[in-house]
This record gives C-alpha cells, sequence and structure tokens, in this order.
C-alpha cells in the first residue's frame, strides 16, 4: 500500500509543479507581448486594417515589404539596382511588434504607386485590398488612408510669414490634400501669408510633405490616424445639415427629474471635506 | 533559405516570403501551421491563402513524417548544431553540465500556453520572439537587437541544456512532432547487425527516439525524430537506415 501512496503523492506534486511553472511562464510572456504590441505611433502600409486588428492579422511573412523593394518603379537610375524599400519589417529594438511591416516617412516615404504592388500579395487579410478600390472597382492609391498629416503652427515658416510651399508642392495630391490659405500679414502691412492647411478626407498619409519640409525638425509629419483625429461622438447633431438632422428623426424626448437636495447649502460648504 | 533571401535581394520568384507565409513559383501558398493556430485562437480569420498554405504544409509533413522541418528546413538549426558540436568538442556531455532539469516534453506545454496567450492578448504570442522567424527574417531583410535571441538559444544549448531549445522548449518542433507522427519515411533499426556502439545515440538529437537500439529490430516511429539521418551517417554496422514505414506488422 505505502509504494502506491509515494506514487500518487509523486504524481500530484509533480503535476502541481508543471503547472505552476506553465503558468509563470504564460504569465511572463503575457506580459511580454502585452508591452511588445503597445506601440501605437507606427505608420502601416496602404490598405491596412485597424492597428488592433492588424496585429493579430499580421502573419509576419514579409511579402508587402517585398513587392515594395522589388517593384519596378524602385529601380536605381544609375546602379540598375533597386534601391532600399518605404517597407520595413521591425526587427527587435525597432519598438513595434516584431516581423510587421511599417515605413518612417522622413527616411523614405510612400511614393504612392498606382498599381501599389504591396496589398495584393498580402495572403493573411491585414492589407485589405477592398479599402483601395475606387467605385470602378480599380486600384486606387488615392483611397489609402496610412495616416494623417499634421502641421505644427509655431515651427511651420510659413506661419511666421516667410514664404515657404515645400509640402504643398511635394504632396501628390496638390491642392486637395494640402491646400494654401491667404492672410494679411499684419506686422509688414504688405505681404501674404501662404498658410498649408490639410484636409483629411484627402490626405492619404503618405509623407511625401514630411520629407520635402525645411525645418530641422519636419513641422508637417504624419500621425497614425487614430492619434492625429479626434472623435465627435453621437451627441451633436448638425441641424443645418439635412442628412445629418435625418439621424434624430425618430428621436423621443426622454424627460428625467432630479430631485432637489434637501440640504442646505451652507451644509456643503462647512463640510469637513477638503477639496 | 537561400533562395528567400534571393526573393528580397534579386527579385527571383520561386519562393518569396518567410516561413510565415510565404509563395511557391510566385502561385502556390505556403504557411506557417502554428502561426495560423495562434492567429485563429485570438478569433481572427485569416485569409484563405494562410489557410490552404497551412494545409499544404500540414499534408506535407504528415506524409513524409517525423520532424524534417527541424533537421531539414529550420534555420536555428545552424545555431543549435553548432553548439552541439561544440559541446562534443569541449567535453561538456561528459562532465557534470547537462542539467537535465528540463523535461522533453515541455515543449508541449509551451506550445499549449503560447496559443492561451494568443487568445488572451490578441497576438500570435511565440510570433513576437520566436528565433525561427527572427533568424530568418535576419537573413532576408537584416538583423536587429533580435539576434540576442539566437545567442542565448546558442548559450543555452552549449552551457545549459543539450539539445536544449530544439529538443526541449521549441513549441514549433512540439507541432511538427504531433504532425509528423503518421510518416511513410521512418529510421529503421537492424537488431542483428548492431554493435552497440552507441554512436547513434550520441549524435542523435531526440535520442529518446532510439530506445529500440540493440534490443530489438524495428523502426523509429515517435514523431519527435527529426529524420536528420545523422544516426544512419555515423553507423559503422549497417544497423540503421531509411524505409517506407511498414503499417502492416510482419509477425
Amino acid at each position: 500500500m505505502n509504494w502506491q501512496n509515494d506514487d500518487r503523492r509523486k504524481f500530484i506534486i509533480s503535476s502541481v509543479q508543471s503547472v505552476g511553472l506553465v503558468a509563470t511562464g504564460g504569465a511572463l510572456l503575457g506580459g511580454y507581448v502585452t508591452k511588445a504590441k503597445s506601440s501605437p505611433l507606427v505608420l502601416r502600409p496602404p490598405a491596412a486594417i485597424n492597428e488592433e486588428d492588424f496585429l493579430t492579422a499580421c502573419v509576419k511573412c514579409g511579402l508587402c515589404a517585398e513587392a515594395c523593394k522589388n517593384r519596378d518603379s524602385n529601380i536605381d537610375r544609375s546602379s540598375g539596382k533597386h534601391k532600399e524599400a518605404t517597407l520595413k519589417i521591425a526587427t527587435a529594438g525597432d519598438e513595434r511588434l516584431i516581423g510587421t511591416p511599417y515605413f518612417l516617412p522622413l527616411e523614405i516615404p510612400c511614393f504612392m504607386c498606382p498599381d501599389i504592388p504591396c496589398v495584393p500579395v498580402c495572403p493573411s487579410g491585414a492589407l485589405d485590398i477592398k479599402s483601395v478600390l475606387n467605385k470602378k472597382k480599380e486600384l486606387d492609391i488615392n483611397q489609402a488612408k496610412m495616416g494623417l498629416a499634421v502641421v505644427d503652427r509655431e515651427s511651420c515658416i510659413a506661419y511666421w510669414g516667410i514664404q515657404c510651399d515645400a509640402c504643398y508642392r511635394a504632396c501628390p495630391l496638390l491642392d486637395k490634400a494640402i491646400t494654401l490659405e491667404y492672410q494679411k500679414n499684419e506686422r509688414t502691412g504688405k505681404h501674404a501669408y501662404l498658410l498649408p492647411i490639410v484636409h483629411s478626407d484627402a490626405c492619404t498619409g503618405c509623407g511625401l510633405c514630411e520629407q520635402a519640409c525645411v525645418t530641422e525638425k519636419p513641422a508637417i509629419f504624419v500621425l497614425p490616424l487614430d492619434i492625429a483625429k479626434g472623435r465627435v461622438g453621437d451627441h451633436y447633431v448638425k441641424g443645418w445639415d439635412a442628412k445629418d438632422q435625418n439621424r434624430v428623426k425618430d428621436a423621443q424626448i426622454l424627460e428625467s427629474k432630479t430631485g432637489i437636495n434637501k440640504e442646505s447649502a451652507l451644509d456643503y460648504l462647512n463640510s469637513k471635506d477638503e477639496f | 533559405m537561400f533562395l528567400y533571401f534571393a526573393a528580397n535581394a534579386y527579385g527571383w520568384k520561386i519562393i518569396e516570403g518567410t516561413f510565415g507565409a510565404s509563395v511557391l513559383f510566385g502561385k502556390i501558398p505556403l504557411a506557417d501551421p502554428y502561426n495560423i493556430v495562434q492567429i485563429l485562437a485570438t478569433g481572427f480569420v485569416v485569409g484563405v491563402d494562410v489557410l490552404i498554405g497551412g494545409l499544404i504544409i500540414i499534408a506535407f509533413y504528415a506524409l513524409i513524417g517525423g520532424r524534417v522541418f527541424c533537421s531539414w528546413v529550420c534555420p536555428v538549426n545552424i545555431v543549435t548544431d553548432l553548439a552541439n558540436y561544440l559541446r562534443r568538442k569541449l567535453n561538456l556531455d561528459s562532465l557534470e553540465t547537462n542539467y537535465r532539469f528540463i523535461k522533453r516534453n515541455t515543449r508541449y506545454w509551451i506550445a499549449g500556453i503560447i496559443i492561451l496567450v494568443s487568445a488572451l492578448t490578441g497576438v500570435a504570442a511565440f510570433e513576437v520572439f520566436s528565433p525561427i522567424t527572427i533568424m530568418q527574417r535576419g537573413i532576408i531583410f537584416g538583423f536587429g537587437i533580435g539576434a540576442a535571441v539566437l545567442l542565448a538559444i546558442f548559450l543555452f544549448d552549449l552551457f545549459g541544456v543539450k539539445n536544449g531549445w530544439c529538443g526541449h522548449l521549441c513549441p514549433l518542433g512540439a507541432t511538427y512532432s504531433l504532425i509528423g507522427s503518421f510518416g511513410f519515411i521512418r529510421v529503421l533499426h537492424n537488431h542483428e547487425n548492431c554493435t552497440n556502439c552507441m554512436k547513434c545515440k550520441i549524435v542523435c538529437p531526440e535520442n529518446q527516439v532510439l530506445h529500440m537500439i540493440n534490443k530489438e529490430s524495428t523502426s523509429v516511429t515517435s514523431g519527435e525524430c527529426t529524420n536528420c539521418g545523422r544516426c544512419i551517417d555515423v553507423c559503422d554496422d549497417n544497423a540503421l537506415k531509411f524505409e517506407l514505414r511498414r503499417f502492416i506488422k510482419k509477425d
């Protein structure tokens, strides 16, 4: 009988040990993975689905980056070889989820190839080709939403009154994604400001403007859409817009009543709580 | 591996991508089944190409049998084999340095917990630090600090546990063990020729699968066998050879 008890004890101990060690490893790994995916400031290839799903979907095969590098329009005319590509594959230490594609506009922006070589090769669904098709079901890079260019007025020299339209000229959607707004320069009394204004409905986030910007650290730069944009929410309705007004067509009035506080206002002032 | 590298460097179309998913001859999709399981665990349904690719890979390795991926395809093999070679040269095996605190079946536990972590964090968890894809991407796209993982595995295999990574921990190896359990190509042992020199057991990275040496004439049936053929190479007595698995037993 004794040896049976011993066996059972050993079995229980080793089972508990295994479960414990596995749980330890799992907890460590879970922490590391959570940290590894928390890099919101990353620009993905065109047609990338939203960042959280993208991190899940991408199988890290690198086919998009290879297509980007080996495209015909990326050949260096003097050497005849392929230049370095826009799309990079994250390695450890890049502070981006390892193996996923991204680009740094300041180094190499997206050149907006009309045939979008990086998207159709994606096998996993992380790059959704439907999002870059126009109404005629043709590939249209202008549908891409990789990010949104943002202008820092303090460091943009156009806002100082100096004439600079580097970003405006660099933009592949000239006069659509960036327009110049004229304003009177009161300081000199005879000059105009030519202020770059980014339009989020047209901007694709390619980053050509960021690369073209003349300041030491670019005054115009691309941020991921989630970060660059705010959100109004459902509460506000444009009453002057018939379509928007339609949203509240069937709205009903909900009345709620709150009773008046029975306590005196002075009680509140004389309470012992410190504010 | 070279074909993968050339796909990026020279634009060759033979095989492109990485082990995560790749394309053969620009048409046939291939994909890593363990990666797919992790992604499915997060609740995301991957593209059809990847699923088909995964099935092709599973079918291929299931038919051949054993962990052929591990011994003939996996790039980390270069690192761990070097560690193993140095172990033998430095005589580290004979000293009391071979800590056996990790069991062979640890890998199955790891493979399981990674699926669970993938489901909880929403990211394919093994791919975050997988030395296999780090090594491969290193060769194709250039190394980063990720090479530290490979160094860690090298040192662990050299000074820690013999065949520590490939033989005890790697969840991808565990996956292929399960897939390869039923394949056709197997190592056959001939008990009559064996002189019990034990060279095969020294060189074998998974020597628990050679339990029949000098005991009975049978084939290696464990999926953990990598079909690397090193035992056949070192055998001086013609007691080991590859064979097509016999599913009908001779009595």
